[in-house]
């Protein structure tokens, strides 16, 4: 496929609009940027494992599946905040995307579910394929999208009008999935969460009764409900303390097996802990859409990284 | 240091000279002693530690207490003021229980100003003062409201027995007792009942549109509705009287919820506007379409919210007189079918009993009014406790 047929305007008056294949590309695509070919060489080390295509109808199993985007290019407005980025996310691995504040890793984590175009003026190029399968193609609804690539917020945010059963089951009640043994489901996923011995007599009480990283772990638990496929996490820990952030941490690496997870993180030490693979975004001046400068095995990255900014930044010297 | 620390040192400087400042502040509010201390002392952590151990014989210090001299400069300030307004009466034989009160407020406030003055600065005077008009201001408010209140009570309460809420005017005349408001009650109900039923679901849906969908007619439909809100409520009543020119209490219910419509629904996209946005992307994240967000989501978490701005369109519509008399008339009888024949209701039976000469009848006015009133009370205290339900289970944090 050319580029041509991977751009294509996203912007959306009613987000509930699925169908957007037929809208014309508005901003053309600049010529290579030098990063690609980098990214291109980070990415071969990384062994490509074979992907079947998914079917479009089923909702998946909760086999972990690889995403990958491809000259993914952002714009709010009129004002560019992505340029150009292409990474693959492999599944049974956790990716950290890292960088300084305002580079786009955010925008970036959230074309990867299309929640980057619920924000009205948001507009996307490039393509993101789950297995092989384009998200934004014509194959998967939006709303198929989201359940198989689920999200976690960096602010925890259980609905207040539920109990913590029904905010762990509100995916299956949002999206309208029948599920038969509610109960097990509710405790596996709070299981896997990390948080069903301290939650499992009071299962009844109000999501926001609970602290703040006991929040967070009932929306990661709430987020594993629908089995997605990939996990999207934004900052999860940035609002926890010390103590809550190990638990999510321990909660990541226990999902991982299962689900392939991607984490924007300030934290580098973080990124470390969690992460196989990861990838640094950049924006290399004021008013220049952010890029991905390097992206590859965590190890790599932060003791031998191929771009000096990238070692300035792991090592702290600046962001 | 910081500005509550600044403000916190001059209080101690006030307090030397033996006056408080009380700007907007209660006795109940006032600064606790310890804390300040602490403050004083927290150069360097040994001494902080030091404090913290004698905790045990900490006590609060008494700050913003009314002192002797204050309650001296109010007393001369009004004796004062007291003695002027009697004099001026007495010399300029003035007349008027208000031309009294608001003399007798301007020159207090006056001679309290310049009493203040005397034994301190400028700005501590000013911030009396400004104290004295508040609280002044809030008790003529205060004072207004329980002055209606008691005035209907009192005018009322001679009528309002039992025997009134169970009869209808079948039998009572201008000089017969007995008789009662049950008619007017019910057609009140009925009425304003199924205003509500209509009026409700569309004013949340409408605000629906306008915040949640924010339709391309968004813009358009917020400006009528704000225009509406101004309507006049006999328009109203002209408009649904020039459409079907018969009486009716639907009819006075279609009227009724013309007027309600605009504030329930303005007050309703004020309500969405505070569940946050991180319950909708987070609802959207999980693969919710739309409308589950809206009814799975976002009405749950306003509902408390919007239950309060339904009744306080209730509280508005019961009271309404114009339309309702132009719509549903009157009548002395009880008609338990909104759908024909004149209805009665309270605001209409007050009206029509008020303007006859029998004291009998006017007696029977004030008890509807009265009546009324009571259930406008009830309406506002229950949509204050449902709102302040909500707000906690929301908990703010």
């Amino acid at each position: 496929m050319s580029f041509d047929q991977f751009e294509r305007e996203v912007a959306t008056q009613d987000p509930s609009l699925e169908d957007w294949n037929g809208l014309p590309p508005i901003v053309a695509a600049e010529p290579d940027s030098w990063s690609s070919g980098l990214i291109a060489r980070e990415i071969a080390k990384v062994p490509v494992p074979s992907t079947q295509p998914m079917p479009g109808t089923s909702l998946g199993s909760g086999s972990p599946a690889t995403l990958a985007a491809t000259d993914v290019s952002a714009w709010f407005g009129s004002r560019k905040v992505l340029q150009r980025c292409s990474l693959r996310m492999e599944a049974r691995q956790v990716t950290a995307l890292i960088g300084p504040s305002g580079c786009g890793k955010s925008t970036f984590l959230r074309i990867l579910n299309r929640m980057h175009e619920v924000i009205r003026v948001a507009k996307v190029a490039g393509s993101v394929e789950l297995d092989g399968v384009d998200i934004y193609g014509r194959e998967l609804s939006v709303t198929q999208v989201r359940m198989r690539i689920g999200m976690v917020f960096q602010k925890p945010n259980p609905f207040p009008a539920m109990s913590i059963r029904e905010n762990v089951l509100a995916g299956l009640k949002l999206s309208g999935t029948k599920s038969t043994d509610r109960d097990a489901l509710v405790e596996e996923c709070l299981t896997r969460a990390g948080l069903w011995t301290e939650v499992k007599d009071r299962l009844n009480e109000g999501g926001m009764s609970l602290s703040g990283g006991q929040q967070q772990r009932l929306c990661i638990a709430r987020s594993l409900a629908v089995r997605p496929r990939v996990l999207l996490m934004d900052e999860p820990c940035s609002a926890l303390d010390p103590i809550s952030t190990r638990v999510v941490e321990e909660t990541i690496q226990q999902i991982a097996d299962d689900i392939t997870i991607v984490i924007v993180t300030h934290n580098m030490q973080q990124a470390q802990r969690v992460s196989h693979q990861c990838a640094f975004f950049l924006v290399e001046e004021q008013g220049v859409p952010g890029r991905i400068v390097e992206a590859g095995a965590t190890d790599h990255l932060f003791n031998q990284p191929s771009d000096e900014r990238t070692l300035a930044y792991v090592t702290g010297r600046f962001g | 240091m910081t500005s509550a620390d600044i403000s916190s040192g001059e209080v101690l400087t006030d307090e030397a000279s033996g006056a408080v400042p009380t700007m907007l502040r209660g006795p109940a509010t006032a600064r606790k002693g310890p804390r300040r201390r602490r403050r004083v002392h927290s150069v360097t952590s040994e001494v902080v530690a030091d404090i913290q151990d004698s905790d045990d014989d900490d006590s609060p210090r008494s700050v913003g207490r009314t002192t002797s001299a204050v309650v001296v400069e109010y007393t001369l300030a009004t004796l004062t003021a007291v003695n002027l307004v009697v004099a001026l009466r007495m010399l300029l034989d003035w007349g008027g229980l208000l031309s009294f009160v608001v003399l007798f407020l301007v020159s207090f406030i006056c001679f309290h100003y310049a009493l203040v003055r005397q034994s301190s600065t400028k700005e501590l005077a000013a911030d009396r003062m400004t104290t004295t008009l508040i609280w002044v201001i809030g008790a003529l408010v205060v004072a207004s409201l329980m002055w209606i209140f008691g005035f209907v009570a009192l005018k009322g309460v001679k009528q309002l027995r039992p025997g009134f809420l169970v009869r209808d005017m079948r039998t009572a005349g201008p000089n017969t007792p007995g008789g009662g408001v049950l008619h007017s009650m019910v057609g009140s109900f009925e009425q304003v009942g199924i205003a509500a039923a209509f009026a409700i679901p569309v004013s949340i849906l409408t605000a629906v549109y306008l915040h949640e969908l924010e339709g391309r007619m968004a813009r358009a439909i917020r400006f009528i509705v704000e225009g509406l809100a101004g309507l006049p409520s006999i328009v109203a009543g002209l408009l649904i009287f020039s459409i079907w020119p018969r009486y009716a209490g639907i009819h006075a219910a279609e009227a009724l919820a013309i007027l309600m419509i605009p504030t329930v629904t303005r007050t309703s996209e004020e309500i969405l506007r505070t569940v946050p946005d991180s319950l909708r992307e987070a609802a959207l994240a999980l693969g919710a379409p739309q409308w589950r967000v809206v009814t799975r989501v976002v009405l749950p978490t306003a509902k408390s919210g919007l239950l309060t701005a339904s009744i306080l369109g209730i509280a508005r519509a019961i009271g309404e007189t114009a339309p309702v008399l132009l719509t549903a008339f009157d009548s002395k009888f009880m008609n338990k079918n909104p759908l024909k024949e004149p209805q009665s209701s309270l605001p209409t039976f007050a009206y029509g009993n008020i303007r006859t000469q029998s004291v009998l009848q006017n007696d029977r006015a004030w008890a509807a009014a009265l009546l009324l009133l009571l259930f406008v009370l009830v309406l506002f205290t229950m949509a204050r406790w449902i709102g302040a339900r909500g707000a906690k289970r929301l908990g703010r944090n």
